[in-house]
């Protein structure tokens, strides 16, 4: 037997490494399993899916319209353009009604307010009240409740035309 | 012929018996019953224990309190369990049903719901009692560690059973604690989705909820409980009371752990046992109207140990009131025996006598500060209106919590210069003042915030819309 190349790294340092290398790749594993095996699971037909919550005439201009079930808002323009506003207030989560009389959201957990296009006119919400991908099809609305949209200013391009 | 009886083979029972007692058993009934309690006790205290640590006004009784209200929670944990389903909306019939139709259903429920409030109140104690006597300073910085990760798993097991009754009041305020968990920076909607098993407060969070409140948690207490108790022996057994400006070490005076010190835990767990059960009988744990998403009670408050957190997210950003101020308030009472080391006043309440005048001064001043900050902040300081272009983080968040920070440290200085205050009194002066500080804001939350969080005085309370 002839003597090894004398190397930096000794077999058993080399070993220690590897084991250590593959203990850890293991913890990972494990953690990654873990995790994701507690990611939530959604249920077809229920909130997280596409909603229809009815025809573009069943809402008049200048209205607004809740969706229970939906968890959304339908707010007609004045020029009949449409809005799915998330009834879930961007502070701390509570449901915020519509008040007719004042016209605007208001919630009742922090006194957050917000105009008819969701925007935040009083704090502590952060920021607007987030919105639903929305498309129209033969005259139809269809929701996106799977998709949350956060937003930091109302702008016209939100705004769905029939 | 005359051949040598042989000795008896001992029975089955009698080779059972002696392996359970290799020692033998003493042959008189109160020898054996001290042997069975004795070999108990003696795994959890030590055999003699320091006569002036017993007394009284010294520990309060507030760490064996806190472990009594763990053994009551457990015993009637278990047994809430077999009439409990945790799916929406049985979970709320199974709690109708338990307080109307199970056999002292009521009461069980109501002594769990009672001890599991209390122990908050003591675990706090506890610590504050330890803090002011300096009793986690060297060598017990460990177990002051492993107490107040303890009293960390205590919020974690109230807030999780919290949800548990699947009524409106439990429905709200989860939903507003668990919307603080969004605003955690860059992995907060992940972080959100995965707590709450979805988008919002729903069926697979109340399993969540559940699993964590009977396994995971009560499981990590028990464990930290154990090491607790064995740190305290292993550290030495509990710190010696001195009054103040006395230097020399107390003279050693030791008495057996049996009678005396059981004698005392055993009445006062009797006493306290007594009082729970009365206050259980008279007093019931809330109940509500069935959980309703749609429909936000005016106003939603979190549960009442959140409130002075409920508080601060009126005044400030979420992103700074939720998570900068909690996470840097729990990361300075971790630090505190690191920076507090002066182990010469260990034992004496409030360190000095300076130290004594200190702290009612810092009570006094934050008893005065905090209602007059939180008036000012409510009617009068509008940042978001004054700096309307700039971001709100920085208008609500950073901007208040500077003009709050600045005042402290110009009393810090103030203290430290006009009263020639030692590290460890300012220290005792600035955790005073904050401690004081959050108190009020609980207060201010549990019992001056009406509907749309207004401020109302308590006398003047409009009634809860739902």
């Amino acid at each position: 037997m002839s003597d090894a190349p004398s190397s930096p790294v000794s077999r058993r340092d080399f070993l220690k490494a590897a084991w250590m290398f593959l203990g850890g790749l293991a913890t990972l594993e494990t953690v990654g399993v873990f995790i994701a095996y507690l990611q939530p699971r959604l249920a077809e037909g229920e909130f997280g899916s596409v909603i229809t919550p009815g025809k573009v005439d069943d809402f008049p201009p200048n209205s607004v319209t809740h969706i229970p079930n939906g968890r959304f808002y339908v707010v007609r323009t004045g020029d009949g353009g449409f809005l799915a506003i998330y009834h879930r207030c961007t502070h701390l989560g509570c449901t915020v009604p519509w008040d007719q009389t004042a016209q605007k959201f208001i919630c009742p957990c922090h006194n957050s307010q917000f105009d008819r296009q969701g925007v935040v006119e009083n704090p502590p919400a952060p920021r607007p009240l987030d919105l639903f991908a929305l498309t129209i099809e033969n005259g139809e609305l269809k929701v996106d409740t799977g998709k949350i949209i956060q937003r930091q200013t109302f702008e016209t391009a939100q705004v769905v035309y029939p | 012929m005359d051949e040598p009886i042989p000795p008896r083979e001992p029975s089955i029972f009698e080779r059972m018996r002696n392996r359970l007692t290799p020692e033998g058993i003493p042959s008189d009934d109160r020898g054996r019953m001290r042997m069975v309690m004795d070999s108990l006790i003696l795994h959890i205290h030590p055999a003699k224990v320091e006569v002036s640590s017993m007394k009284w006004t010294y520990t309060w009784g507030l760490g064996g309190l806190a472990a009594l209200l763990m053994m009551i929670l457990g015993l009637t944990g278990i047994v809430l369990l077999n009439n409990y389903t945790p799916s929406a909306p049985q979970a709320y019939l199974d709690i109708l049903e338990i307080n109307a139709n199970v056999w002292f259903g009521e009461l069980i429920r109501n002594l769990h719901h009672w001890s599991a409030n209390l122990l908050i109140v003591v675990a706090v104690l506890h610590l504050i009692r330890v803090f002011l006597t300096g009793a986690y300073r060297p060598p017990r910085e460990l177990n002051w560690l492993v107490g107040v990760a303890m009293l960390l798993l205590v919020l974690a097991a109230n807030f999780t059973g919290y949800l548990l009754p699947w009524d409106q009041l439990a429905y709200w305020a989860i939903t507003v604690g668990t919307s603080i968990i969004g605003y955690v920076p860059l992995i907060g909607q992940w972080l959100s989705r995965l707590v709450l098993g979805g988008p919002e407060v729903g069926a697979n969070t109340l399993l969540n909820f559940y699993s964590m409140h009977i396994s995971f948690i009560p499981l990590a207490i028990f464990g930290l409980m154990s090491y607790h108790f064995w740190r305290v022996r292993k550290d030495g057994g509990l710190t010696v009371p001195k009054s103040a400006g006395q230097t020399e070490e107390p003279k050693p005076e030791r008495v057996t752990t049996i009678p005396h010190l059981v004698h005392r835990e055993l009445i006062f767990a009797l006493a306290w046992t007594a009082a729970l059960l009365i206050f259980a009988m008279l007093v019931p744990a809330s109940l509500e109207g069935i959980a309703n998403p749609a429909l936000s009670p005016n106003p939603a408050k979190a549960p009442w140990y959140f409130m002075g957190l409920q508080e601060l997210l009126l005044h400030f950003h979420p992103l700074v009131g939720a998570i900068v101020i909690p996470s840097l308030a729990i990361l300075g009472i971790f630090m505190l025996p690191f920076f507090d080391l002066n182990t010469a006043s260990v034992g004496v309440y409030f360190r000095s006598q300076r130290g004594r005048s200190l702290t009612l001064l810092a009570v006094g001043l934050s008893l005065i500060a905090t209602p007059i900050w939180v008036l000012l902040d409510e009617y009068v300081l509008n940042w978001t209106l004054w700096l309307p272009t700039w971001n709100t983080l920085l208008s609500n968040g950073l901007i208040p919590l500077a003009v709050v920070l600045l005042p402290l440290f110009l009393l810090d200085s103030w203290v430290q210069n006009s009263f020639h205050a030692d590290t460890e009194e300012r220290v005792l002066f600035i955790a005073a003042f904050l401690f004081t500080a959050f108190i009020v804001l609980t207060l201010i939350g549990i019992f001056f915030r009406g509907p749309g969080m207004s401020l109302y005085l308590p006398w003047n309370m409009p009634a809860p819309t739902h």
